[in-house]
């Protein structure tokens, strides 16, 4: 269906297996990982081909994006893709992205691991180095930043920097989500009590499906949010970012009920992706974040509800 | 999982969106006939004159052939007229069956004879079908049903007993999951689909009142009725294989996502009428938007593994359960939210409305498959059992 997707996600499978994203989440250096990675020549996916990019449309991205999820890559991968296409003359290394408003600072995911920061402030996009206090909760990559970075170099993009790390968000936590519920279901299917499988057991089963239900619907609320291109339409991201964070605590929260004691254990890979989906959860915006901003446009619209959702979703 | 992974953001051919104006000028026509509390009845209402006015218009049997009265015509424009009825709560219950899934049913299962002679009276809107399952014995497990049908010189003999069946009091037949051979210890063998004329000797059919004041659902009791030898659709003790066929028909549609949506509507307009625009109330509306938005492309999504060719049962089922917990919580939160704000002055209409949607809510998740069976089909898909 998606051609680079195949590839893509073979190739970061091989980079970034679990024992690469713990070390680098301990501190490693990670410049193997991203040297592979940008020798690839998907850092481009999203620059125009009149630049020397691969001019993907965002629609196929989504894909790419997803698998940076599914995997747990600890670099800033897709935020990188987005500087690189919103900057012209972006730099070489690992970008994360941020905005801050009247309060001049913010916690930045990835930003213990980029190089720069692209970064929106009320007066445009800045382009600043990645410098800052870690958070130092175990295994965060997130980076707390102060800035106050003088003139913008280039306008900031429609509807904000904002909303579109959100829809990369979204695919991320869609990519979690995926690799999660297959984790628990082949663990609810191995593990044995009372003398079967721990998946035989109804009341296991019915939050299983609930969370096959919340996984698809990230995946598909992710690909809402990358439908239209760069950058997308507030009620697109809303919806994304929506759908993805309220899922993101349940998805987390039923793959530890089903796993118990090991689960929690850090040598345990799925602490990898449950740190993940409650850290993207919270970037960018929450579900309520963004219910107030899709709420305050829906109520503006004079329409029925299916209309307003077939036609700004 | 490669069960979900067939289930991708899809639109809606241009072709097939290019019908939205036609239907939606004559669901609109009935909606605004009228009130907000009928319209909340959303696919439970009954207008006969409308489905025939639907047939004429050529609305109904959109995916049958030519030849059988039908118009060619795939999933996704059914999606888009069927969108455009339940959005606005026109009445669509009289041909709900007959169109959504006894037709297809004949079609892929009937003879020449069945198809001629049910068919072109189904895309007009002339017959209308109800659906046979429940017993007073067999609810969910279906497998379980009594009903019998016996083999006589002339076609078969039926006694027994149906119950919650869905308009039959106003419909002309109904398709009943019979036994045909074997005992209920039997299971799935044994089981057979039989074309029940509710007219002939034998039937009798007692409406059901609901907790909302409607008599949608019926008792109907079969004593010696006789049946010529078409009424078997299909293969006899096939029955259970051919249910299940329907099943991605009846659970994926929009309608297991719209029940309460006049209800929303409604709500919207109240807030907009009043100006009310604190951030909580942002906040719940924009949930109910954003969950609306995914639903609806999750449907979509749906329709075009049937559009495909495909029988996506697990996948309808997971659509269903998530779009009727939605359509479930939309009046418990709404009525929480009008009721914390005592001091507003809020319609009658309003109120009615979310009484009732209140009310018939239970339903959502038992109609078609409860809730918790179709979770074990989800975790079944998942590779649990």
């Amino acid at each position: 269906m998606n051609e680079f997707l195949e590839p893509f996600e073979r190739m970061i499978a091989d980079l970034s297996p679990p024992a690469t994203v713990r070390a680098i989440e301990a501190g490693e250096s990670a410049d193997a990982l991203w040297n592979g990675i940008a020798g690839s020549g998907f850092l481009d996916a999203l620059v125009p081909e009149d630049r020397g990019g691969a001019g993907l449309p965002l629609a196929e991205v989504c894909a790419l994006w997803q698998a940076l999820g599914r995997h747990a890559v600890p670099l800033p991968v897709g935020e990188t893709m987005i500087a690189r296409a919103l900057l012209p003359d972006a730099p070489e290394g690992p970008i994360a992205l941020a905005t801050v408003g009247a309060a001049g600072e913010t916690i930045v995911p990835f930003g213990r691991v980029a190089r720069d920061i692209l970064l929106e402030t009320p007066r445009g996009l800045h382009r600043i180095t990645a410098d800052g206090e870690p958070i130092g909760a175990f295994g965060s990559t997130a980076l707390r930043v102060r800035a106050d970075p003088g003139d913008a170099t280039v306008p900031a993009p429609a509807g904000g920097l904002r909303a579109i790390a959100a829809i990369l968000r979204a695919a991320l936590i869609a990519g979690a989500a995926d690799r999660l519920t297959a984790m628990t279901a082949v663990y609810a299917n191995e593990r044995i009590q009372f003398g079967k499988p721990i998946g035989k057991q109804q009341a296991l089963q019915q939050q299983m499906a609930v969370m096959a239900e919340d996984m698809v619907a990230c995946r598909i609320a992710s690909q809402i949010g990358c439908a239209g291109g760069l950058p997308p339409g507030l009620a697109a991201a809303a919806t994304a970012k929506s759908i993805a964070s309220s899922a993101a605590a349940r998805l987390a929260a039923t793959a530890h009920a089903v796993h118990g004691a090991i689960g929690i254990s850090e040598e345990f890979d799925l602490q990898l992706y449950t740190r993940r989906l409650h850290e993207w959860r919270l970037a960018d915006g929450s579900e309520t974040y963004w219910n107030r901003l899709l709420g305050a446009a829906r109520l503006a619209d004079d329409g029925g509800s299916v209309d307003y959702v077939r036609a700004a979703v | 999982m490669p069960v979900f992974e067939t289930l991708s953001l899809a639109s809606l051919p241009a072709a097939d969106e290019a019908i939205r104006p036609a239907i939606r000028a004559i669901a609109a026509e009935a909606a605004a006939a009228a009130g907000t509390a009928q319209r909340a009845r959303s696919w439970q209402g009954y207008d006969a004159a409308f489905s025939r006015r639907l047939g004429e218009a050529g609305f109904l049997g959109l995916t049958l052939p030519r030849r059988y009265g039908g118009h060619e015509r795939g999933p996704f424009a059914r999606f888009v007229v069927v969108e455009e009825l339940l959005a606005v709560g026109a009445p669509v219950a009289a041909h709900w069956i007959a169109d959504r899934q006894s037709a297809p049913l004949i079609l892929n299962f009937g003879d020449e004879a069945q198809r001629d002679h049910y068919l072109p009276r189904i895309a007009r809107g002339e017959i209308f079908f109800c659906i046979g399952m429940s017993e007073p014995g067999s609810g969910s497990d279906l497998a379980s049903v009594r009903t019998r049908a016996v083999r006589t010189a002339t076609g078969w003999r039926v006694n027994g007993q149906k119950i919650w069946t869905s308009g039959a009091a106003h419909c002309d037949y109904m398709i009943a999951l019979l036994r045909t051979s074997g005992s209920p210890e039997d299971r799935h063998a044994g089981l057979s689909q039989l074309i029940i004329d509710l007219k002939a000797p034998g039937v009798t059919i007692r409406p059901i009142r609901d907790l909302s004041g409607d008599a949608h659902f019926a008792e109907v009791f079969f004593e010696d009725v006789d049946l010529p030898d078409g009424a078997l659709i299909g293969n006899e003790g096939e029955g259970w294989k051919q249910v299940t066929a329907e099943l991605a028909f009846e659970r994926s549609g929009p309608e297991r996502i719209y029940s309460s949506v006049v209800l929303l509507d409604a709500w919207i307009r109240h807030l907009q009428g009043i100006g009310r625009q604190d951030a909580a109330t942002l906040a719940l509306v924009g949930d109910f938007t954003a969950r609306l938005g995914v639903l609806r492309a999750m449907s979509i999504a749906c329709t075009a593994r049937l559009a495909a060719g495909e029988s996506p049962v697990t996948e309808a089922s997971l659509v269903k359960d998530l779009g009727t917990a939605f359509e479930q919580q939309l009046p418990a939160l709404i009525g929480d939210d009008l009721a914390a704000h005592p001091d507003e002055a809020i319609d009658t209409e309003l109120y009615r409305t979310l009484l009732y949607v209140t009310h018939v809510a239970p339903s959502f998740s038992l109609r078609g498959g409860t809730r918790e069976i179709l979770r074990g089909i989800i975790a079944r898909g998942m590779g649990l059992r």
